[in-house]
């Protein structure tokens, strides 16, 4: 299992365009990746679950990845999320 | 002739034919199958909905941009999201049919956007709607509407794809009956330059009917008489030609015909508007009101969140000065999560500075902010409400420590100016004093004139006792300039008076520096001053 939190920098926060860019992202591998924020869960590759977390500039988010590419993953999705949120 | 009141969301004259949008009525097709029948229905209608997104796709990023056809990516997305397809699978599984599955689904998925607390989020709710209803369109066989002839277009609300679909060169205005000033019609109707109003209760009755919008006012006029028709016309007309030759100023110095000069900077509510100022020939923003983040949230914001806003206005504006006002809460500025106790005379009581002062945790992480943003342009920072030399004393400590502190963190400081809002007659009696120990003032005519006077400016009755241009309150602007400019102090004017023209000589007399007004009315201010001696 890893693990990471993240504070997001995009304007809009966590939904519309920079969640999708990000849900689709997390499509790509086979671990199950769930974020949480304030008490709520969602997987990431989820589009509504993601957008229903409310999440906004300035809020940190809480990852974590388990799977059997969940080393790929976390390292890729690292920078991913530094480039994209 | 009728008239009906709304909200202007967006600028400008139009008049034309009402083309309505109606929602399509939620009959479930006659046919129904079994389930498997009914979710092959639904797989099929889904395909030709991505289709006919990613036509819009293509259609709106090669005629406006890709930023603004990113919303269609987002509404496929959502059609192929799993706990969205789910949800129809288990209600067509449980015998309904494929339409009112969509339906079910899409209810339950915007209800849960729609409740939550924070503005951009509720918007993701007509998101929803929209894929719901395109999905429901393609089921039940409806085609997409078509605007034919140049039309105004009215809706309950409007959905993003709607107004894609249609030829820009049909879009006259809109009239709704719901949206803010940020919702999608009002961002696009401003992008395409056309009014719209929303707030129309009965619009819907208004199909087929000829009306004007007037974005000015926020009015919808239906079945207009000839003379009122001739009376837009003219107006149109004029608003047009009246911004053609502004816009010719707006990179202009404001100079006098003898070479007298002010600044005239702009004042802003809300960092959405900088788009605006940016555009309104401002030569900067002379007092951004800080409070508007406090107002927008329902907790206090973040540090971070308020650097963020502080720093887009820095960078906006730049190389620009911004001259951020630090809260000003209290008094008529109310909100519930300060849970402020009630006050016999609030005008007087624990406002503004006062309330800073007394509450260090709020002050702090806002001074943290803006000291961190000084770093990404211009800014300076204004307090209101000051009486007394020592006051600014204790703010000046503050800052100096957190500037530590930053520093200490690593963080970057760049430099920046102080200032103070002039706003009582004693600031203005220890306007020498104060003027010694910062760079700037600002009069804030409004509370200036309601302390000097001693009138509540909101109580109608007193309106015969009322003088906006009180000598009393002129002598104290006087005073306070004669006092500053003997210690290199800049004043500028932020309140109403600012932007009165009958004043403007006497303020370019008395060797006011900058004065700062709402955006709209800068090109008009800066026509004005070129024109005197």
């Amino acid at each position: 299992m890893k693990e990471f939190t993240y504070t997001i920098k995009d304007e809009v926060g966590l939904h519309a365009r920079p969640a999708n860019v990000v849900s689709k992202e997390a499509r790509k591998y086979n671990s199950k990746i769930v974020v949480s924020f304030n008490g709520k869960t969602a997987e990431l590759r989820k589009l509504m679950q993601v957008m229903s977390l409310g999440a906004r500039c300035g809020d940190e988010i809480k990852i974590v990845i388990e799977g059997e590419d969940e080393d790929k993953a976390f390292e890729e999705l690292v920078p991913f999320l530094e480039e994209n949120l | 002739m009728k008239v009906f009141k709304g909200d202007p969301i967006a600028k400008g004259i139009a008049m034309g034919k009402m083309f309505f949008l109606h929602e399509p009525e939620e009959n479930a097709s006659s046919v129904k199958g079994g389930p498997d029948e009914e979710w092959q229905r639904f797989l099929k209608a889904s395909e030709k909905a991505m289709d006919q997104l990613n036509g819009l796709y293509e259609k709106t990023a090669a005629e406006l941009s890709e930023e603004e056809a990113a919303i269609f990516e987002v509404h496929m997305a959502l059609m192929e999201d799993e706990d969205f397809t789910d949800a129809i699978r288990e209600n067509i599984e449980s015998g309904m049919e494929a339409s009112a599955a969509v339906s079910e689904a899409g209810a339950r998925f915007s209800e849960m956007f729609s409740q939550m607390d924070d503005e951009y989020m509720r918007e993701r709710a007509v998101d929803i709607k929209d894929i719901t209803i395109r999905l429901k369109n393609i089921l039940n066989g409806i085609e997409d509407i078509s605007v034919k002839e140049p039309s105004v277009i009215g809706a309950g609300e409007l959905r993003p794809s709607q107004t894609m679909q249609m030829d820009r060169k049909m879009l006259l205005g809109f009239v709704t009956r719901y949206g803010a000033s940020n919702s999608h019609t009002a961002i696009l109707a401003r992008n395409l330059g056309i009014p719209a109003v929303s707030g129309i209760d009965d619009v819907k009755d208004l199909d087929g009917a000829f009306v004007i919008i007037d974005g000015e006012e926020g009015k919808v006029i239906s079945e207009p008489d000839e003379e009122t028709i001739r009376e837009y016309e003219e107006r149109s007309a004029k608003i047009k030609a009246q911004k053609e030759e502004l816009l010719k100023l707006k990179d202009e110095k404001t100079v006098t015909k003898s070479g007298r000069s002010i600044k005239l900077y702009a004042n802003v509510d809300d960092i959405d508007d900088m788009e605006l100022v940016k555009e309104s020939g401002a030569e900067g923003v002379g007092l951004l009101r800080s409070e508007f983040l406090y107002l927008k949230s329902s907790d206090y914001p973040s540090e971070e969140e308020l650097f963020k806003a502080y720093r887009k206005a820095a960078e906006e504006m730049a190389p620009k000065e911004v001259i951020i006002r630090t809260l000003d809460i209290g008094a008529d500025k109310q909100i519930d999560y300060f849970n402020l106790e009630k006050e016999e005379n609030p005008a007087m009581g624990l406002r503004a500075i006062r309330l800073c002062l007394k509450r260090p945790e709020l002050f702090r992480t806002q001074l943290r902010a803006i000291l961190r943003a000084t770093a990404y342009g211009n800014i300076s920072i204004m307090f209101p409400m000051i009486i007394s030399t020592k006051e600014v004393d204790m703010i000046k400590d503050l800052l100096e420590d957190i500037k530590k502190e930053l520093v200490s963190e690593g963080s970057e400081v760049g430099e920046f100016k102080t200032g103070i809002m002039v706003e009582t007659p004693a600031a203005v009696i220890m306007s020498e004093e104060l003027s010694e120990k910062v760079d700037f003032f600002s009069i804030g005519t409004n509370d200036l004139t309601q302390y000097t006077l001693a009138i509540d400016r909101q109580n109608k009755d007193l309106g015969d006792f009322f003088d906006a241009h009180h000598p009393a309150v002129l002598r104290s602007i006087e005073t306070t300039v004669k006092n500053a400019h003997k210690n290199n102090c800049i004043v500028g004017i932020c309140g109403e008076l600012g932007s009165d023209i009958t004043l403007t000589d006497f303020f370019l007399d008395i060797g006011v520096d900058e004065l700062s007004v709402s955006p709209s009315k800068i090109l008009e201010l800066r026509k004005h001053i070129i024109a005197s001696e």
